[in-house]
C-alpha cells in the first residue's frame, strides 16, 4: 500500500514539474515577442523602413534604416541562390551517388555537422582573414560570401534529412529507363521540393539575423551599396549599435528594427512550417 | 550516348570536389586560424597565454584566463537553466503529451530557434537586466547593473532551450516503444518506465546532445555581448560581470591593427574557440550518428 502511494506521488510531482516546464517555455516565448512588438510598435513609423539615416540621425535627428533593411535584403538573398547552387548538387551527390554506408558520405556529414556548429563570429574572423589576405576591405561581397559558407551546411544538413526518406524505388525506375544517375536529377528535386523549402527558410532565417560574421565582412554604412565592394549596414548591426546609444530617440530605432527583424523571422518560421505542410500532404 | 555518360562523370566528379570542400573549410579554418595566431604564440608559451590574467595589449602581455573563466561561468549557467527545462519538455512531448499539445509546443519551440541572437540581446536588456539589479542583485550587494553573468547565462539558456529540445526528443524516439510497452505491462508507472527504461537507454544521447549545446552556447557572441557587463577580470560568483571569448573578439577586431600582437593575439581567441567546438562537435555527434544508426 506504502509503494503505491509513492508511485502515485511520484507520478504527480513529474507531471507537474513538466507541466512547468512547459509553460517557462510558452511564457519565454511570449515574453520575448511581447516585448519587442510593445517596445518596437511605440518606436515604428513609415519614416523608419522607407529613409536613409540623415544627417543629424545618431543624434536622434531624421531619418530612418533603410541603408539596414536593404543591405540584409541583398546579403540575404544574393546568399540563399549561392546557398542553393551549391547544396543541391551535394545532397544529391550524397544520396544518390553514395551508397547509405559510403565512409566518403559520412565524413562529408560528419565536416557539415561541425561546420554547422562553428560559431559565427569564428567565421566572421576567419572570413576577414581570407579578406584581407586577398585585399578586399568590408562589403557587400565580403558579407555575402561569408553568410554563404555560414548556410551551405544547413542548407544541406536539413535537405539531407528530407531526403533520406526518399524512396529508392524512384530511383531504380529511373535507372531501368536508362537514365544515368545525373539525369535522375530532375525526379530527385522534384521529390525533395518541400525539403529544399522548408531548408531555404531556415536558412535564410539564420542569414537575416547573424550578426557576429557581417560585423567585420559587410561592415556598415549610412547609404546603400550600389556594388558588390562597398560596405553594406544589416539589420541585426542596426539593432546592435543602435542600442548601445545614449540618446532615447536612437534607441527608439533599435526597437524599431528589431521589431522589422523579428516580423521577418517569425513570417518565414511561420511559412516554413505551412509549406511543409502543404507539400508534405502531396507526397507519395 | 557517349556524351551522356561524359556529362555524369563530369557531374560525379565536381559534386565529388563540392563535397570535399565541406571537409576543406574545416582543416582550411583550422590551419587559417592557427597561421593568424601564430605571432603570439611564438612570443609568448601557450601555458602562460590560458593561465595568466594578465591582460594588458599595449604591453604585449595577453593572459586569457578572465576570458576563459568567463566563458565557462555563463556557460555553466546556461546549462543549468536549461537543461532541465529542456529535459522535461522533451521527456513530456515524447512519453506524455497529446497530439494537440505538441501541435501547440512545436511552433513555440520554432519560434524561439528561430528568433536572432540580437533579439534575445535586446530581450535580455530590456527584461532580464532590470529584474537582476532590481529584484535578485539587491538582496546580495548593495547595487549591481544587472550586465552580469546571471544575464548572460539566462539570455544564453533560453537560446539553447529549442536545440536541446529538438536533439532530446530525437534521441528519445529512438527508443523502440516495445521497450516501453514490456515495462508498462510489467506494472511500472509512466515515470518509472520513462527513468528506467527510457533515460537509461538513452543516456549517451542526452550526454552527446548536452555537451553539442555547450558547444553552441560558448560561441554565441552578440547576445552575450549585449548582456555581460563587458568588464575585464574573472567572475567570483554569478553576480558580477563577465568578459567571454566571444564578446572579446566581437569588440576588439576593428581597431586592433595599430598593436603589434593584438590581432593574432585575437585570431588565437577565435582558435582556442574553434578547437573547443571542433572537439565538442565531433564527439557528440559521432555519439548521435551511431544512435541513429542502431535504430535503422
Amino acid at each position: 500500500m506504502q509503494m503505491k502511494h509513492k508511485k502515485r506521488v511520484e507520478e504527480l510531482v513529474v507531471k507537474t514539474l513538466m507541466w512547468m516546464a512547459m509553460l517557462l517555455v510558452f511564457g519565454l516565448v511570449i515574453s520575448v515577442v511581447w516585448t519587442i512588438f510593445s517596445k518596437g510598435f511605440k518606436a515604428m513609423s513609415w519614416e523608419m523602413v522607407s529613409s536613409l539615416p540623415g544627417g543629424g540621425f545618431y543624434i536622434g535627428k531624421e531619418g530612418g534604416f533603410l541603408n539596414a533593411i536593404v543591405g540584409s535584403l541583398y546579403i540575404v538573398g544574393a546568399s540563399t541562390v549561392l546557398g542553393l547552387l551549391v547544396s543541391i548538387p551535394v545532397v544529391f551527390y550524397l544520396n544518390v551517388y553514395l551508397k547509405k554506408s559510403s565512409r566518403t558520405a559520412y565524413i562529408v556529414r560528419l565536416a557539415l555537422d561541425v561546420l554547422f556548429g562553428v560559431p559565427s563570429i569564428v567565421y566572421g574572423a576567419f572570413g576577414f582573414t581570407i579578406m584581407v589576405y586577398f585585399g578586399l576591405r568590408t562589403s557587400l561581397l565580403g558579407g555575402i560570401l561569408v553568410i554563404t559558407l555560414l548556410i551551405i551546411p544547413i542548407f544541406i544538413r536539413t535537405m539531407d534529412e528530407a531526403t533520406r526518406n526518399f524512396p529508392r524505388e524512384i530511383l531504380d525506375a529511373t535507372f531501368s529507363l536508362g537514365a544515368t544517375k545525373w539525369e535522375t536529377l530532375k525526379v530527385v528535386v522534384r521529390q525533395i521540393a518541400p525539403g529544399i523549402a522548408t531548408a531555404t527558410l531556415l536558412s535564410v532565417g539564420r542569414a537575416i539575423g547573424d550578426a557576429a560574421s557581417v560585423m567585420f565582412t559587410a561592415g556598415y554604412t549610412d547609404s546603400l551599396p550600389t556594388s558588390l565592394s562597398q560596405p553594406a549596414a544589416t539589420l541585426p548591426l542596426a539593432v546592435f549599435f543602435q542600442l548601445s546609444s545614449p540618446i532615447p530617440e536612437v534607441v527608439d530605432r533599435a526597437y524599431a528594427a528589431a521589431l522589422v527583424l523579428t516580423v521577418i523571422v517569425l513570417v518565414l518560421s511561420i511559412g516554413g512550417r505551412l509549406v511543409t505542410h502543404r507539400f508534405s500532404k502531396n507526397k507519395l | 550516348m557517349n556524351s551522356r555518360i561524359l556529362k555524369d562523370r563530369t557531374a560525379h566528379f565536381v559534386m565529388l570536389c563540392m563535397s570535399l570542400f565541406a571537409i576543406l573549410l574545416v582543416l582550411l579554418m583550422a590551419a587559417g586560424l592557427y597561421l593568424k595566431s601564430h605571432p603570439v604564440l611564438e612570443a609568448h608559451s601557450l601555458w602562460k597565454l590560458l593561465f595568466s590574467s594578465e591582460w594588458r595589449p599595449m604591453k604585449g602581455e595577453f593572459g586569457f584566463l578572465p576570458f576563459i573563466m568567463g566563458t565557462i561561468w555563463v556557460t555553466q549557467v546556461a546549462i543549468i537553466f536549461a537543461l532541465p527545462v529542456s529535459l522535461l519538455t522533451a521527456l513530456f512531448l515524447t512519453e506524455y503529451a497529446k497530439p494537440f499539445v505538441k501541435r501547440l509546443v512545436f511552433p513555440a519551440l520554432d519560434i524561439l530557434a528561430a528568433l536572432p541572437s540580437v533579439i534575445y540581446g535586446v530581450w535580455g536588456v530590456l527584461v532580464i537586466v532590470p529584474i537582476i539589479s532590481k529584484r535578485i542583485a539587491p538582496h546580495f550587494m548593495d547595487f549591481s547593473s544587472g550586465y552580469t553573468v546571471l544575464a548572460a547565462g539566462v539570455v544564453l539558456g533560453v537560446m539553447i532551450v529549442p536545440l536541446l529540445v529538438s536533439l532530446f526528443i530525437e534521441v528519445f524516439s529512438n527508443v523502440p516503444m516495445e521497450l516501453r510497452d514490456a515495462s508498462l505491462a510489467l506494472g511500472a508507472t509512466k515515470w518509472q518506465t520513462t527513468r528506467k527504461v527510457v533515460l537509461r537507454k538513452t543516456f549517451t544521447g542526452v550526454v552527446a546532445a548536452t555537451v553539442l549545446s555547450v558547444s553552441r552556447a560558448m560561441g554565441e557572441t552578440i547576445a552575450v555581448l549585449m548582456v555581460c557587463g563587458c568588464v575585464i577580470g574573472i567572475p567570483q560568483g554569478v553576480l558580477e560581470a563577465c568578459y567571454p571569448i566571444p564578446a572579446l573578439i566581437a569588440n576588439n577586431y576593428g581597431e586592433m591593427l595599430s598593436m603589434p600582437y593584438y590581432e593574432a593575439a585575437l585570431m588565437f581567441a577565435a582558435l582556442i574557440l574553434f578547437a573547443v567546438v571542433l572537439i565538442f562537435n565531433l564527439l557528440s555527434r559521432m555519439v548521435l550518428y551511431r544512435i541513429e544508426k542502431k535504430e535503422e
